[in-house]
């Protein structure tokens, strides 16, 4: 099967063609989609927190954010000037080093789970053999994170928050880890790569939300109470804790906590379209389509065709959850801690194991459909 | 010396500092929280030090199992005992270190002797690895077969072992009563709520 648009290929030879060395050529692309994807991670956030503006507004019946660029589109932006010129306070009886590396801990892991994020066949920083799988773990860094910032604070709010904060991230993450362990034993491996192409070939009706109908509820669950957004911000619950963890913090590194939630809402609906929604699968195959009306695999304006389609596809879909994520934020009352426990540990624990023990069993029996 | 190798020769040197002086820091800093904190830089340099070796699967498990698991429990068991105690130089502090650093500095010339004495070998046959976690599964299940088992029965038993712990109405009344005598390390805690005692308080 062709493989698409190689940019990475093209862009080497090019500047061999040039006559620069192989090493040199390679040195030079590396760092081009590392830096889009920072960026382009960076305005995905810029639009959420508009959208978040404006669906809580419709949600409440206001008009939301209207002075700040047309439709209060650079509303985010006012709001990410203002925090780079606010004062940078560090409590008295802090411990200033844990209370700066605090918010870099949680930021980092999140951007680099942007490296397995595919957006078309060739579109992806870089495809691992343990694709997936370095999300889940890159992802199990953040608690360290909250907890090295709640504890620096010497806030006993802050500690409290930092504490549950971690609980909640290390509770979430076995029902998240053994829904995307049905997945991975459909598609036979933990490349994101992979996992979209074994969705591919029948339009909607090859996505695993079909096949995994459990498996994708749970997941969802799941990658809320990682965000901690609404149903599961327990860390930050203002009635309880004032805000948490974030509490002491303000101007950048406040920024940077912020930046960081929203990054990982973002991350984690590209991960579940990625996982669940056929990625940068249009609804209809387009390539048998190609073939129907008799257009080759290989002419220049489809594959640019299909990789844009790919792109846009892949954002509509994140952007689908993200929207789905801000409506329930705004509509669905907070947990309380015990409650957020139990459903983790007594209700979807074992019901991810039943999933994946029946998903095993169904891959056995019907080779055809589960991926044999 | 192609791109890649400086790469990987560069990734090492940072990696080895950063983890000796990570792992320098959880062994002499005065403050047990950034300890604890350094750990998780060791651990992470361990599996810098793995994805160097091509071991990506490696590496990705230890930053699960060692960082996100075993480095934040170690985290809540600091952050939850909350006895206030004042620190007191130990008499005899300095004898007690003297000792520690030379049984070390011992352990550390053994080793150095041995890694200079080993006649190393490289391996220049092998092709490394197409997919690691292929490769992995087909050792768990061939030769490595009965470790992996064993490991795997070991780590239910320490799973029924922490659930009988906490389900405190599994332990005999007999057992606990004379735990009562509070000692200076005991933590405060709720008394212990018995299920017949407790009733349904805790639905």
């Amino acid at each position: 099967m062709n493989s698409g648009i190689d940019l990475q290929g093209t862009f080497v030879q090019t500047l061999q063609d040039f006559g620069l060395p192989f090493g040199l050529a390679k040195a030079i692309w590396l760092p081009l989609p590392m830096l889009l994807m920072i960026i382009g991670a960076t305005v995905g956030v810029l639009v959420v927190v508009w959208l978040e503006r404006k669906i809580s507004a419709a949600a409440q019946q206001r008009i939301g954010p209207e002075y700040a660029g047309p439709l209060g589109v650079l509303q985010p932006v006012a709001d990410g000037i203002k925090l780079v010129f606010k004062e940078d306070v560090i409590p008295a009886k802090a411990d200033p080093w844990l209370f700066t590396l605090g918010p870099v801990l949680v930021v980092i892991p999140v951007f680099l789970s942007y490296l397995i994020v595919p957006f078309g066949q060739n579109l992806v920083v870089t495809d691992l053999n343990v694709g997936i799988f370095i999300w889940i773990s890159l992802s199990s860094i953040a608690p360290i994170g909250l907890l090295m910032s709640g504890y620096a604070s010497n806030n006993k709010y802050a500690l409290l928050g930092g504490l549950r904060a971690a609980a909640q991230s290390i509770s979430y993450e076995i029902p998240l880890a053994l829904s995307v362990l049905a997945i991975v034993m459909m598609s036979n491996s933990l490349s994101t790569i992979d996992i979209v192409e074994q969705q591919s070939g029948y339009g909607i009706l090859g996505w695993n939300i079909w096949r995994q109908p459990v498996g994708f509820i749970i997941f969802w669950i799941a990658a809320l109470a990682e965000c901690e957004r609404l149903p599961f911000d327990l860390p930050e619950a203002e009635e309880e804790l004032v805000a948490g963890y974030q509490t002491e913090y303000a101007g950048m590194k406040f920024a940077l906590f912020y930046l960081g939630s929203y990054v990982n809402l973002v991350l984690s609906a590209l991960v579940f379209a990625v996982l669940y929604l056929g990625g940068w699968e249009f609804f209809i195959p387009l390539d048998r389509l190609a073939d129907w009306i008799g257009v080759a695999d290989t002419t220049p304006w489809l594959q640019v065709l299909t990789a844009s389609l790919g792109i846009i596809m892949t954002l509509v879909k994140a952007y689908f959850l993200v929207f789905i994520a801000v409506l329930l934020r705004w509509t669905v009352p907070r947990v309380r801690i015990d409650q957020l426990l139990d459903l983790g540990w007594k209700f979807l624990l074992p019901i991810s194991l039943a999933n994946l023990l029946i998903t095993a069993a169904l891959k056995i029996s019907f080779p055809v459909a589960f991926g044999g | 010396m192609n791109l890649a190798e400086g790469v990987q020769i560069v990734s090492l040197v940072i990696l080895g500092l950063m983890m000796i002086g990570t792992a320098l820091g959880v062994v002499l800093l005065p403050k047990i929280v950034h300890s604890a904190f350094l750990l998780a830089g060791v651990f992470i340099s361990i599996a810098g030090l793995y994805i160097l070796l091509n071991a990506d699967f490696v590496a990705a498990a230890q930053i699960l199992v060692y960082v996100g698991a075993v480095n934040v429990l170690i985290l809540f068991a600091i952050m939850l005992v909350n006895k206030q105690e004042d620190y007191v130089e130990l008499p005899g502090r300095i004898i007690r270190k003297a000792a520690t650093a030379l049984v070390c500095f011992g352990l550390f010339a053994l080793l150095g002797t041995m890694v200079l004495a080993t006649p190393w070998s490289l391996d220049t046959v092998s092709v490394p690895v197409e997919n690691t976690v292929v490769a992995l599964g087909e050792h768990f299940f061939s030769d490595y077969l009965l470790p992996f088992e064993l490991a795997s029965v070991l780590l239910l038993m320490a799973m029924v072992g922490a659930i009988i712990l906490a389900r405190r109405d599994l332990i005999p009344e007999s057992l606990v009563t004379d735990d009562t005598i509070s000692t200076k390390l005991t933590l405060p805690e709720r008394p212990r709520e018995f299920a017949t005692l407790s009733g349904d308080s805790d639905k």
